[in-house]
């Protein structure tokens, strides 16, 4: 066993394992920090795969910024734990057969139908460095990133409208 | 020497914990932290395909997934805070009318 098998089977180990955290913590805090290090582990898997600044960006803009917002929401409304409420008998294993469901749908497209066989080349090329991503951004997908830039704006201005004070 | 199958069955893995969460959780942020959890789960893939095909447009595409990702969280976020202050209660089963 490889050194580069090893580690993808660890940080598999620890981003399932943090999802599964989230999904089970009672206090909304912890699910957060649960997330946290599921996208930390995320980024490293980036950085595995040859996408620095994609790495980079993930850790600032989701388990920095997108994090921080949340947590600052969770302890802003005091939601941490909700108050039980009555759950449908039916909805919880219905859940878990729907998700089954799901993921063996998915893996029988992925596996049986497209035969994934494709090996992924280990050398660290320099083609995605942020310089490349520079390039392609700003000549082949200027149009997309105006309008993305542009869909933040408007985001902006639909939170700062929604959480005003009425009058 | 890593298979791309891997790679794709962790990104499977972890989109269906994502769509489990959104199903049977009652509070409306770790919902949202479900969601991003799956698109998180496609960017996954996403730079798992560019790296396997040797094309830059994956990374530029998780970009744009993590700008819309932002946008949505800002605008949700605020959305539940407008919901809590009406209703003072953010319970998924208590949000069961458009009017405030």
């Amino acid at each position: 066993m490889s050194l580069e098998l090893l580690l993808f089977l660890i940080l598999a180990l620890i981003a399932i394992a943090s999802a599964l955290g989230m999904l089970l913590s009672r206090h909304a805090v912890y699910a957060a920090l649960f997330l946290v290090l599921n996208f930390a582990t995320v980024a490293v898997f980036y950085l595995l795969l040859n996408a620095p600044f994609i790495a980079m960006a993930q850790i600032t803009v989701y388990a920095g910024a997108i994090m921080v917002l949340f947590i600052f929401v969770i302890m802003l409304l005091g939601t941490e734990v909700l108050p039980p409420s009555p759950v449908l008998p039916w909805q919880r294993p219905l859940a878990f057969l729907l998700a089954l469901g799901l993921l063996a749908e998915s893996v029988y497209l992925l596996f049986f139908r497209q035969r994934l066989t494709l090996s992924l080349p280990a050398t660290i090329d320099p083609f995605s460095g942020p310089k490349a991503i520079g390039q392609a951004l700003f000549t082949g997908y200027l149009l997309p990133f105006e309008i993305t830039s542009i869909l933040l704006l408007v985001a902006m201005v639909g939170a700062i409208l929604l959480t005003r004070k009425e009058r | 020497m890593i298979p791309l199958a891997w790679y794709i069955a962790l990104s499977a893995v972890l989109f269906t914990i994502g769509a489990l969460g959104v199903l049977v959780r009652r509070n409306p942020l770790v919902i949202f932290m479900s969601i991003e959890l799956m698109l998180n789960s496609a960017n996954l893939a996403f730079i798992a395909f560019s790296h396997a095909f040797g094309a830059l447009s994956g990374q530029v595409f998780v970009f744009f997934v993590m700008a819309v990702a932002a946008a949505e969280v800002a605008v949700g976020l605020a959305l539940i805070v407008a919901i809590f202050r009406t209703k003072h209660t953010i319970n998924v089963d208590e949000m069961n009318s458009l009017k405030g």
